[in-house]
């Protein structure tokens, strides 16, 4: 690594930790632009990366919340007791049992998320294209309504977690520092991840993956891995979520399909699909874009989004990083090379030139 | 010795008969043309060897196993290649990337992939597009190089994956005449240095004559003729063929 990439990284990290004492008034809102990192470089995983459009992502995010929030309850109480009380009963944590529950909870939910992924994969990734986008979808919709009629884990109402063990700033720092941890982490594996011959791989099959088939790549095997890797981390960051909203139900907090399941794309087509930095610098500005719309023109947040969606997709397809691409190649390397052997014949024309 | 044996294929889209009772047989080393008038059914029946589409009736052993019922996947991982007439590339990789992730995946495990491309690896890549002739484009995005140059391309990521017998499909065509001679000049070259077993379809006559050992005909979907380059140009038959008394 360069003397300016390390010390890029090394201000960047020191932002990150600082950043929450820093601004302590926007504790949460911090929080929650990692959540947006974390969700858009893990859907850049198969949309950007493998080309595979998934609109069925915040299945492994409301999923991960539930799993995380099983766990924590089930390490002390008896579930179908607690989520019966509908947080009426009186259930206390210690501060072992939270931390102990949240730890477990959320490597839980990566876990659970990782494997439900690979049974889901091996459905829906005989679908290309709108179809595979739809068919996941279809999934998030169906799982949202499961739950919601699941009384066992809260049905409609959902379910309401022990709130942190301390004082209210101190806990909105413990989730900000839990996000960081799982999007510092989920960086330093995908920027090792696409350099090796799986990130090439799954490159592969974005381009032409008929192409990929006959030259004997494993595709099937690849789609799987690298989906239930991304879902690892949207369930590990939806446990995380869980602990974070301490009450969350079903169908508009967990399977939120029309906000994060879209927020998430959106994030990663602002930055640039298929990119490492993209998604992170695109889920920045939708995080910008969000907060200053919601606060200053509130009424028409919505109506203002639909036209970042528009203008984005219309006009921005390729996002910053893919314009900077097409207008900066040879920041990204793509020149034509000026081979070794021009010297003697630049030489030449120079003698006949003299001549 | 033959390394693949098609025998008694038939295949027909709807009411078109593309191939009907096909036998032909491929030699181990060897370089074996395949010719025909536009539309005889040769892209199909390469289609048949690979896997794209089940065979109606018929047999095709590759090394003595039965393949016509595997998928494409499974047929390139025994070392099966082919190269497409409609070139087939990763438009948005580099020529180098492009060569990088045609290394043999079958020989490799979940853990191999995940290493980086050793500096081995990556000079063969840059060796074999020296060898195909792209080197200096060999940073650019493939997408962006001429028909003719992502030919040579592909053939050259055919070779990075160390096939066993590989299937060209129209390897000169688009090509310019002018190169024509260097590439059939490389096509024997992989044929006898890397010892693979070549299986081309091609129009250019003085190309295939110039390469193959053996050279079979279709017309219509059926085995016209097949011998030697001498053999198949006095063959009356195939010159009817392409005349289109037949």
């Amino acid at each position: 690594m360069s003397v300016q990439k390390t010390g890029l990284y090394a201000a960047l990290l020191i932002f990150i930790v600082a950043s929450p004492f820093v601004f302590p008034t926007f504790g949460v809102q911090l929080g929650t632009l990692w959540l947006m990192i974390i969700v858009a470089m893990t859907w850049d995983m198969t949309g950007g990366q493998m080309g595979y459009n998934s609109l069925g992502n915040i299945f492994f995010y409301g999923t991960g919340m539930y799993v995380a929030a099983l766990i924590s309850i089930a390490l002390v109480y008896d579930v179908g007791e607690y989520t019966g009380a509908s947080g009426g009963g009186r259930y206390d944590f210690t501060d072992a049992q939270y931390f102990t529950g949240f730890v477990l909870g959320t490597i839980g939910a990566g876990i659970f998320c990782a494997l439900s992924a690979f049974v889901i994969g091996y459905v829906t990734f005989g679908l290309r294209g709108p179809y595979f986008a739809i068919g996941t979808l279809g999934v998030a919709i169906a799982a949202g309504e499961l739950v919601s009629n699941w009384d066992w884990v809260g049905g409609g109402q959902g379910i309401t977690l022990p709130v942190y063990p301390g004082d209210l700033d101190e806990g909105k720092i413990f989730i900000y520092f839990a996000y960081a941890i799982t999007g510092v982490l989920l960086f330093i594996f995908l920027n090792w991840l696409y350099k090796t011959r799986f990130g090439a791989a799954i490159n592969a099959i974005r381009d032409d993956e008929e192409k990929a088939e006959a030259m004997g790549v494993h595709t099937m095997r690849y789609k799987l891995v690298t989906w239930a890797m991304s879902a690892f981390f949207i369930g590990v960051a939806g446990g995380i979520s869980a602990f974070q909203l301490i009450s969350f139900e079903p169908l508009e907090s967990a399977y939120q399909t029309i906000n994060l399941g879209i927020f998430m794309v959106v994030c990663v087509l602002l930055g640039g699909k298929g990119t490492l930095w993209g998604p992170i610098i695109g889920a920045i500005l939708f995080q910008i874009f969000k907060e200053v719309t919601w606060n200053y023109f509130l009424g028409w947040q919505w109506v203002a989004l639909g036209a970042l969606i528009v203008v984005t997709v219309v006009y921005f397809q390729d996002g910053l990083m893919g314009w900077l691409r097409t207008t900066r190649p040879e920041w990204f390397g793509l020149t034509v090379d000026e081979r070794d052997d021009d010297a003697p014949q630049t030489a030449a024309a120079a003698g006949e030139g003299a001549k | 010795m033959s390394i693949i044996d098609v025998s008694n294929v038939s295949k027909s889209y709807g009411g078109v008969k593309a191939n009907s009772d096909v036998s032909i047989s491929v030699e181990k080393g060897g370089i074996t043309g395949l010719i025909g008038p536009n539309g005889s059914g040769k892209t199909t029946l390469f289609n048949s060897i690979v896997g794209y589409h089940p065979i109606d009736s018929g047999s095709i052993k590759y090394e003595g196993q039965e393949i016509s019922q595997m998928q494409v996947p499974e047929i390139a991982r025994l070392g099966l290649l082919r190269t497409f007439q409609q070139t087939r590339i990763y438009g948005a990789m580099n020529c180098v990337e492009n060569m990088l992730i045609s290394l043999p995946h079958r020989k490799m495990s979940l853990l191999d992939t995940l290493k980086r491309n050793t500096a081995e690896d990556r000079e063969r890549a840059e060796h074999l597009l020296e060898f195909v002739g792209l080197y200096e484009k060999r940073n650019l995005r493939s997408g962006s190089l001429s028909f003719g140059q992502q030919k040579l391309l592909e053939f050259a990521m055919a070779l990075m994956n160390e096939p066993t017998v590989l299937l060209l499909d129209e390897p000169t065509a688009g090509i310019n005449p002018t190169l024509i001679n260097g590439l059939i000049d490389r096509l024997k070259r992989a044929n006898s240095e890397f010892g693979i077993t070549l299986f081309i379809i091609e129009h250019n006559m003085r190309v295939i004559m110039n390469m193959a050992d053996t050279i079979y005909c279709l017309a219509h979907g059926e085995l016209l003729a097949a011998g030697s380059s001498e053999e198949i140009q006095n063959d009356q038959r195939v010159i009817d063929a392409y005349l289109g008394a037949h």
